[in-house]
């Protein structure tokens, strides 16, 4: 029964999204509120809906009815409960539906927290919504359908692929889509904003908390995914330049850009029609990402009529939803006002030169990605576009970016001064030239490029927090007149900063894989390996039990100059319902650095293959990640960006009038 | 979505790899000479294992591509240089196999795609500081001066 409401519940959310697309624009032409209200409580209930079409599905996984293909295919009934939970979105049909389900959320979440918001801007922006979520559960029911049945019941599932059955899993997938899916609500407000011919500072007010949320969680689910695949696949690896990494790149590219552009033009009215630009551009390659992924056009050509209905299915909501917002924008944008009036040293002409390098970057990987496909179809010429590619066309792209960020920084609005500006950063790029040449003349091992790549991570961080060191230092000022100082800077300043050091966090992480060490060796038990300033040594091996899985454990000792420091077990893991072995690796984290143990095949005589590392620094890629994304969510507190601020201010005001009117920024 | 890629790196695994193993350089390939062996995996590096999805030799776990890389190390101990050695697997594989394409005519639009986005960007953003001197604002309009006096008259709104 509740698999049927809850197929029920997805069919009426059909529904709902057909009204929601048409009657708010229809009221929103004619001037009819009765129907430009629908949009509030129709995003709502579509919500409401999927939501319990979503926890029907969970339900059916987690008591394990085989009756549905979906979960047949996809679970076993002695599976740990956390991969019944995640396997709900561990295939195509349940993360498609986890997909709408988190479209629904941020449609439900403007509904219910921007009322502040002009009627009419937030009735066309969920109507915009509301053919996203038409287009996405037309797939879903038509091709792709969670809750098919299937009689007779099998009764037993064929267990969920064993490489998923990870707690990145449970993590990776929603962080991921609930960033590429966060920007369709900037794509709606864009598009609404093209419809209405109104385009505003306010408008920039409004949707930059949603372009914040959607860029933490795609920066997490990013950082995330590349720490899963770097413990999961075995060697070590975090970053392949792979097409599907780089469908969640091009996305996070966009986004910082128009994180960016969006400031410009809250503050200075200006890059209003490029911000549009932007804001359209970072949904399209969400939604490019998606599909590319989803079609499997990606591993070939060919193999994407492999499911007819699919792929046509894919094409017509890519052309819909890419190519009419585009001609939407062509029609409309040049009747849009755009009052720019930069100087060429000011803040907003700094980041419109971050702008230019950043969409740079992101055209450089989307052509990267799409150029063997379109080879292949236009001349049948096969290629190869891999990380060599990319690291010689970004790596020149990517430093200049990093040295502009804290000189962006120091340059004031309207009118900056740039000699002042680059006297600010002195003391940043002093000291990350200073360690790039004792790393050179002193250290040695790395290569000049990971020498020069700390120094700028190090200039970076030390860099992101000049100008607010400067706004906060006061010559002959107390302590507690420069900590009222730090509390009173506005929270995007720091979040900004934190951000930005975040970033040279990672660069920092980076740059130190080149002082890695790694050992590729056939190794006896008891026998000691050197790892940089560590020694492994493999004392024996057991089996051991797993609830779905029997594993075969490595015993592995790490010692400093003779001395115990820890113990790490890298193991193979057996699962018999689908005949597959995976490595696990072991991996310990001392000091930002990691040792990273992997095993392979073990021999007759007791001796086993193994992969070794020492990477130091390691973690602070995704630390710095982290980092990131927690300067998002500083940003996000500040009190301008606040969703719902006006609404609550304005109860303020009247709770305890008269009011102190708001400071001036 | 990097655990969609894993579906399909398992789906490799089981097709062409008989025994698991992890990672992909085996002890058993690698060359005494150290000097030797640091060049064949940076030659490895920037080959595509052929059936994998982008996929670089050095990473591959295919059997395919452990011959791949016993190939390049079988040439480097023939006394071949590093260009050679991809010369002789470009012949026998095409272009598909360089993970970094080379310049040519098909790949121009590629590697000049950076540039001329850069160049095209600069140019608009120069053109438009340009022009933003040399011409003084607009006058205003009536509407515009009419919607000025409102907001003088009323309160800040914001």
């Amino acid at each position: 029964m509740i698999i049927e409401t809850g197929h029920y519940a997805l069919s009426l959310a059909l529904a709902v999204a057909l009204l929601q697309s048409i009657l708010p624009l229809w009221g929103t032409r004619t001037g009819d509120t009765a129907l430009t209200s629908i949009a509030v409580p129709a995003a709502i209930t579509q919500f409401l809906l999927l939501g319990y079409a979503f926890a029907a599905l969970t339900y059916a996984h987690v008591a394990s009815d085989f009756s549905l293909v979906t979960v047949a295919e996809n679970s076993l009934t002695t599976k740990p409960l956390i991969y019944k939970i995640a396997g709900v979105w561990g295939n195509h049909e349940g993360s498609m539906l986890l997909w709408v389900l988190i479209l629904a959320a941020f449609g439900a979440a403007v509904a219910i927290f921007e009322r502040a918001m002009a009627n009419e801007l937030r009735a066309n922006t969920l109507a915009v919504q509301g053919w996203i979520s038409l287009a996405f559960l037309s797939f879903i029911l038509f091709t792709s359908d969670p809750f098919l049945r299937r009689f007779p019941a099998p009764f037993e599932g064929l267990d969920l692929n064993p490489l998923l059955q990870d707690p990145g899993l449970a993590i990776h997938p929603p962080l991921l889509y609930v960033g590429y899916v966060g920007s369709s609500i900037v794509f709606s407000f864009a598009v609404a904003a093209l419809i209405s011919g109104r385009l505003d500072a306010a408008w920039a007010r409004y949707v930059r908390p949603w372009i914040l949320i959607a860029w933490i969680f795609l920066t997490l689910g990013i950082a995330m995914g590349s720490y899963w695949a770097y413990y999961t696949l075995g060697w070590g690896g975090f970053w392949f330049w792979d097409p599907v990494e780089n469908a969640s790149l091009m996305p996070w590219l966009a986004g910082t850009a128009l994180l960016h552009s969006a400031a410009v033009m809250e503050k200075r009215e200006a890059l209003k029609i490029w911000t549009l630009f932007l804001a359209i551009l970072t949904f399209s390659l969400s939604l490019l990402g998606t599909f590319l992924v989803r079609s499997g056009v990606l591993t070939s050509v060919h193999s994407f009529a492999s499911d007819p209905a699919r792929g046509v299915f894919i094409l017509v909501i890519l052309t819909v939803f890419i190519g009419g917002p585009l001609a939407l924008y062509a029609w409309r944008a040049p009747s849009l006002s755009e009052r720019s009036v930069f100087a060429p040293v000011s803040r907003e002409s700094a980041l419109a030169v971050n702008n230019l390098l950043l969409t740079t970057c992101c055209v450089t990987v989307l052509t990267g990605t799409l150029y063997p496909l379109a080879l292949e179809a236009l001349s049948g010429d096969k290629i190869s576009v891999g990380a060599p590619f990319f690291n010689l066309t970004l790596g020149p792209l990517v430093a200049p970016i990093v040295l502009l960020m804290p000189l962006g920084q120091s340059i004031a609005w309207k009118r900056g001064d740039l000699l002042g500006a680059a006297q600010r950063v002195t003391v940043a790029a002093l000291g990350g030239l200073v360690i790039s040449i004792v790393l050179v003349a002193v250290i040695r091992g790395g290569s000049v490029f990971a020498a020069a790549g700390l120094g700028l991570a190090v200039y970076l961080i030390v860099g992101s927090f000049t100008d607010v060191a400067s706004r906060i230092w006061a010559r002959g000022q107390g302590g507690r007149v420069m900590l009222a100082r730090a509390i009173g800077l506005p929270r995007s300043a720091w979040g900004g900063a934190i951000a930005h050091a975040g970033l040279g966090l990672t660069l920092m992480g980076l740059a130190a894989t080149g002082w890695g060490v790694e050992r590729i060796a056939t190794v006896k038990l008891g026998q000691r390996i050197d790892l940089g300033p560590y020694q492994a040594t493999i004392e024996n091996f057991q089996s051991r039990q797993g609830p779905n899985y029997t594993e075969l454990v490595g015993h592995t000792v790490i010692s400093k100059g003779g001395a115990y420091v820890t113990a790490v077990e890298p193991a193979k893991r057996s699962f018999p319902t689908r005949q597959t072995t995976v490595t696990e690796a072991g991996i310990v984290t001392l000091s930002f650095g990691q040792i990273y143990i992997s095993l392979g095949d073990r021999h007759a005589d007791g001796s086993v293959d193994a992969r070794l590392f020492w990477k130091p620094l390691v973690t602070s890629i995704w630390i710095g990640a982290v980092i990131m994304a927690f300067g998002g969510i500083v940003s996000l507190s500040d009190r301008r960006l606040r969703i719902g601020f006006a609404r609550r201010a304005a109860r303020l005001r009247v709770a305890d009038s008269p009011a102190a009117p708001e400071p001036a920024e | 979505m990097t655990w969609l890629r894993r579906i399909l790196l398992l789906s490799i695994v089981l097709v062409s790899v008989a025994p698991s193993l992890a990672g992909a350089v085996q002890p058993d390939e690698i060359l005494t000479n150290p000097k030797l062996e640091a060049r064949a995996r940076a030659i490895s590096a920037g080959l595509r294992c052929l059936v994998c999805q982008n996929e670089s030799i050095d990473d591959s776990k295919a059997e395919l591509a452990r011959d791949l890389r016993l190939l390049v190390r079988e040439r480097l101990k023939l006394g071949e240089s590093d260009e050679q050695v991809r010369a002789f697997l470009v012949k026998r594989y095409g272009n598909f196999i360089l993970l970094k394409p080379p310049l040519d005519l098909e790949t121009a639009l590629l590697w000049g795609m950076p540039a001329l986005v850069l160049g095209a960007g600069a140019i608009v953003l120069l053109f438009g500081l340009r022009r933003q001197q040399s011409t003084p604002a607009a006058p205003l309009s009536q509407a515009e001066r009419d919607q000025l006096a409102a907001a003088f008259d009323s309160d800040s709104r914001l």
